[in-house]
């Protein structure tokens, strides 16, 4: 494509609105438009040049604001549909069946509906993937199509205007001062005192401040550029760890995802804030909500497998003793151990006697260690109890056999065989947390004694290398926006044209009051034609003194 | 005195602060003839002055009841929402003493009082930090967003002054049907504080047991006669009003009550102001309202966004993260609080777009603002009170 050459001599790139160094409009709409479209200096952007090809047309499409906002109103309402119902991963269940039933039981039709759509997972669906992906695409390519021209224009811009740019700026002003070569000087020291970068050109200046702002934009779009691609990276092994483990009192367990690494639970302690301490303060909130919890620690100790050690050997190196508390995780090598869960008085050992049934006497006792139960029990007199069938958490008699609905001892059920010297064959009886069932009429039974619980606390492991490519995102974002948004990049120009008369044009990309009253403060020391902010009809007219017929 | 005590006197006199101001900032609009005096009237600085004397004794209150509870006081739904009344006064001293718009002060304290009545409807206890609480994070994460969302909130009620003065309340027009829309919620929330304070005032109980969402029995207490019952619901105090209807196990009862008391009150109310006024409420601010120049207005509403904007993002979503990560071992999980502030973000994001590219300044700039702080009061009061989450600690 050609070239377009202005009047004054300068060659812009085809499709160019404004000339790139003395700013006469170029095309057709620039030359008919009264007040210029200054967004992006009037700078050939590709979007608006090049419509042709299928490239074109993509980047077209990419680039388009309209197309933008379409795209976050579309990320938006998705999110909102979001939060009708709860999350897939805020409900208590497992299986297909088991959302679905949970949809379908406190929501009914329109919750059976949520689940079916896939509105239940939403946002780990496909389609919002692609709806945040077409968003950075979007970022990406709109970002591009302007900053490039705009660095170019803005580079060189020549301080002398033509005047038909001046006379096309929202803020304009026009007249014959007394002296224009004082009015000049003064006007340009004023505006050096006002810490803009003056530039002159034979009875021309341009006044330029804050010109960085205009690149916050471009920078706040890297941020969030470099956001999104921290978290595609999560996918890639190794970046990213998400675990959770349940670790008992007592246990001493390998630590899940981290390999290399065992961790010992000491403790768990639940406390709540108690009358005593608080009485004065927080007495009141204590009688009205009941008991308020304090903190869940779980006190720890993790330890380090030997170099070259085999897995499962015993040569653990103690790291160091933590107590885990919420906001304060254990840290380690890139992994954090988080204090998430936790379950009060899980049943850890029982112990029963054997006793005979028509004297109460007792043969002796035994314990039972539930998390690793043992066959046989000898009670040193003679006398056994074998252990024929373990329930942990028995649910009643399924096809004519006791059933456990987990390995977790919450109601734990036995079937034992009693060995006496009375009764060396044995007698059977089942039983279960204040049950006992028999086949035949037993003389011997089995009777609950004492049980011994235990906490556990449930962890969360994380590992995240994405973390700083995040943390980095975000405060790229926030350079970007500060710069964009705290700044505001003022221009004025000033010059005389060739009739002697003064010309006066500013223009800002946002804030236009600051800059008029800037403007106001200018004209107070250098005798300057009044002007008129031409997007501003209720604008005070005595305010402003000078030529005062332009009002009208 | 307690340092409690004094803490809720200071607020107390926060909020007759902020009602004379209004009075003045009134009076500046009232006594000045041209636009130059109306920018300089005494009546204006003065109204200032009070406002900032309120703004201060608001500021006691927030450290005396810190320094008793031991914590920064944002960690329910009566710390938090004063603290935006209160942000929402300071974004609006700022402007005030940059612009010197009488019209912005008339709007923004009635407002920030309306808002601060509606925070005191909520348990006032100090409460203790439950653990997910106890981090700095509490402090530095709540008072950025509370900062950024009374500084967004000053470009909706400048976009309100803007569409109250500009838009033309003699015709039948949508703008117009919306616009007496926004004022007549405004008077449902002062129908909830007037009902709520009713029923406080008469001590109201009623008790009631009930089957819950996870099929357990619970129990219940009202605090405004019952129109709803819970489901499955049996009366412990037989002698108070008998429900009307019986609700699913999935709404509460009890706040669809309040909600429907909220409403018919403030109907009422609405219904009476009518009547004196005899034209819609619109019309009636519209002559404090023309004094402003919309041109600065829409300025206002712009850089209040454009201020507001990055403080929201660090302390909304930035430090939310920081302390997601710290406190429950991911920096994001899409609770619904968290998605609400992604989409006020965005929300806000797409203003900004639509204003720079697209050219939408004027009316259609000011209706964003205002739908802006919908969806922030939205994320404060229904998120919190509808949409259960890990944020609800109200």
């Amino acid at each position: 494509m050609s070239k377009i050459k202005c009047q004054c001599g300068h060659e812009n790139p085809y499709g160019t609105e404004l000339c790139e160094k003395c700013g006469r409009p170029l095309s057709e709409k620039a030359k008919k438009s009264d007040i210029v479209d200054m967004r992006y200096e009037g700078s050939s952007r590709r979007s608006q040049t090049y419509k042709s090809s299928i490239v074109d047309k993509i980047w077209n499409f990419f680039s388009s604001v309209k197309i933008g906002v379409s795209i976050i109103a579309a990320v938006l309402i998705a999110s909102a549909i979001g939060t009708i119902f709860p999350q897939k991963f805020y409900v208590p269940a497992t299986t297909p069946e088991g959302y679905l039933e949970y949809y379908e039981r406190l929501y009914g039709t329109v919750g059976k509906l949520y689940y079916e759509l896939g509105l239940y997972d939403m946002y780990n669906s496909w389609w919002f993937k692609v709806l945040v992906g077409m968003l950075a695409t979007s970022i990406i390519i709109a970002s591009i199509d302007r900053v490039v021209p705009l660095y170019k224009s803005l580079k060189k811009q020549r301080t002398r205007r033509h005047p038909s740019f001046m006379k096309r700026q929202r803020i304009f002003g026009e007249g014959d001062v007394q002296n224009t070569e004082e009015s000049l000087v003064k006007a340009e020291e004023k505006l050096k005192a006002m810490r803009y970068n003056v530039k002159t050109e034979n009875g021309a200046i341009l006044a330029e401040k804050h010109r960085f702002s205009r690149w916050g934009p471009y920078i706040n779009h890297v941020g969030l550029i470099i956001f999104i691609s921290g978290i595609l990276l999560r996918g890639i092994p190794g970046f990213y760890v998400d675990e959770a483990m349940w670790l008992r009192e007592g246990e001493t367990r390998n630590i899940v995802g981290a390999p290399g690494y065992v961790l010992e639970n000491k403790k768990f302690t639940l406390e709540n804030y108690t009358k005593e301490e608080a009485e004065e303060v927080f007495g009141e909130a204590l009688d009205k909500n009941g008991t308020i919890a304090k903190s869940y620690t779980t006190d720890v100790t993790l330890y380090k497998q030997e170099e070259g050690a085999l897995p499962g050997s015993e040569s653990l190196k103690k790291v160091e003793d933590y107590s885990i508390n919420v906001n304060k995780p254990l840290k380690f090598d890139g992994y954090n151990v988080f204090q998430m869960d936790y379950k009060l008085d899980e049943l850890k050992n029982m112990t029963f006697h054997l006793v005979n049934k028509s004297s109460e006497e007792s043969l002796g006792e035994f314990t039972v260690n539930l998390s690793d139960p043992e066959k046989e029990y000898d009670l040193g007199n003679g006398s056994t109890v074998n252990m024929l069938g373990f329930y942990p958490d028995y649910d009643g008699i399924k096809d004519g056999e006791p059933y456990s609905k987990s390995p977790v001892p919450n109601n734990p059920a036995f079937i034992f065989q009693m060995n006496t010297p009375d009764k060396p064959k044995g007698e059977k009886s089942f039983v279960a947390i204040r049950q006992t069932l028999e086949v035949e009429e037993n003389d011997y039974a089995i009777k609950f004694a004492a049980a011994e619980t235990r906490n556990i606390s449930g962890l969360t492991i994380r590992k995240d290398k994405t973390l700083y490519i995040l943390l980095l995102g975000g405060l790229v974002f926030m350079i970007g926006v500060i710069q964009g948004m705290y700044w505001q990049h003022r221009r004025v120009w000033i010059q005389e044209d060739t009739e002697g008369h003064l010309l006066i044009a500013a223009h800002t990309n946002k804030n236009w009051f600051s800059l008029r009253k800037e403007l106001d403060t200018l004209r107070e020391t250098a005798d300057l034609p009044a002007y008129i902010d031409r997007q501003d009809p209720e604008l005070d007219k005595p305010e402003q003194e000078g030529d005062e017929e332009i009002w009208t | 005195m307690d340092l409690v005590t004094i803490s809720s006197n200071l607020l107390f006199v926060s909020f007759v602060a902020y009602l004379v101001a209004t009075l003045f900032f009134g009076g500046a609009i009232k006594k000045s003839k041209s636009e130059k005096a109306y920018h300089n009237s005494k009546w204006g600085t003065i109204g200032l002055v009070i406002t900032i004397i309120g703004f201060l004794t608001h500021l006691g209150y927030f450290f005396t009841r810190w320094a008793a509870s031991g914590h920064a006081p944002l960690s329910n739904m009566f710390e938090f929402t004063t603290a935006f009344g209160m942000m929402l006064v300071g974004a609006f001293i700022l402007l005030y003493i940059i612009y010197r718009t009488p019209s912005l002060g008339l709007f923004a304290l009635p407002i920030a009082i309306i808002i601060i009545s509606y925070a005191t409807m909520f348990p006032t206890d100090v409460t203790p930090l439950i653990p997910a609480l106890q981090s700095k994070w509490l402090f530095i994460h709540v008072i950025t967003t509370v900062i950024g969302e009374s500084i967004l909130a000053i470009s909706a009620i400048a976009g309100l002054v803007f569409l109250v003065k500009n838009i033309d309340m003699t015709k039948k027009s949508k703008s117009r049907f919306w616009i007496e829309a926004v004022m007549y919620t405004l008077v449902l929330v002062l129908g909830f504080v007037i009902s709520s304070t009713t029923f406080k005032v008469m001590d109201y109980e009623a008790e009631f047991t009930y089957i819950d969402r996870d099929q357990a029995p619970a129990e219940i207490t009202y605090h405004v006669p019952p129109l709803f019952g819970m489901n499955e619901y049996e009366a412990m105090t037989p002698e108070k009003m008998t429900p009307w209807v019986e609700l699913p196990p999935i709404i509460n009862a009890q706040k669809m009550s309040s909600l429907v008391w909220s409403i018919a009150v403030g109907s009422v109310l609405y219904v009476l102001l009518r009547l004196i006024a005899r034209k819609p409420l619109a019309a009636v601010f519209q002559p404090l309202a023309k004094k402003a120049n919309s041109q600065l207005m829409d300025e206002i509403g712009y850089r209040a966004v454009l201020i507001g904007f990055p403080v929201f993002t660090l302390g909304a979503l930035i430090f939310a993260m920081i302390w997601a990560h710290e406190a429950w071992s991911r920096f994001w999980g899409w609770d619904p609080k968290e998605v609400w502030a992604l989409i006020t973000w965005l929300f806000y994001a797409a203003f900004l777009h639509l204003r720079l590219s697209r050219g939408w300044e004027g009316k259609k700039s000011a209706w964003l603002a205002v739908i802006g702080f919908v969806i922030i009061m939205f994320n404060l009061i229904a998120v919190n009170l509808i949409i259960a989450g890990l944020h609800s600690y109200a």
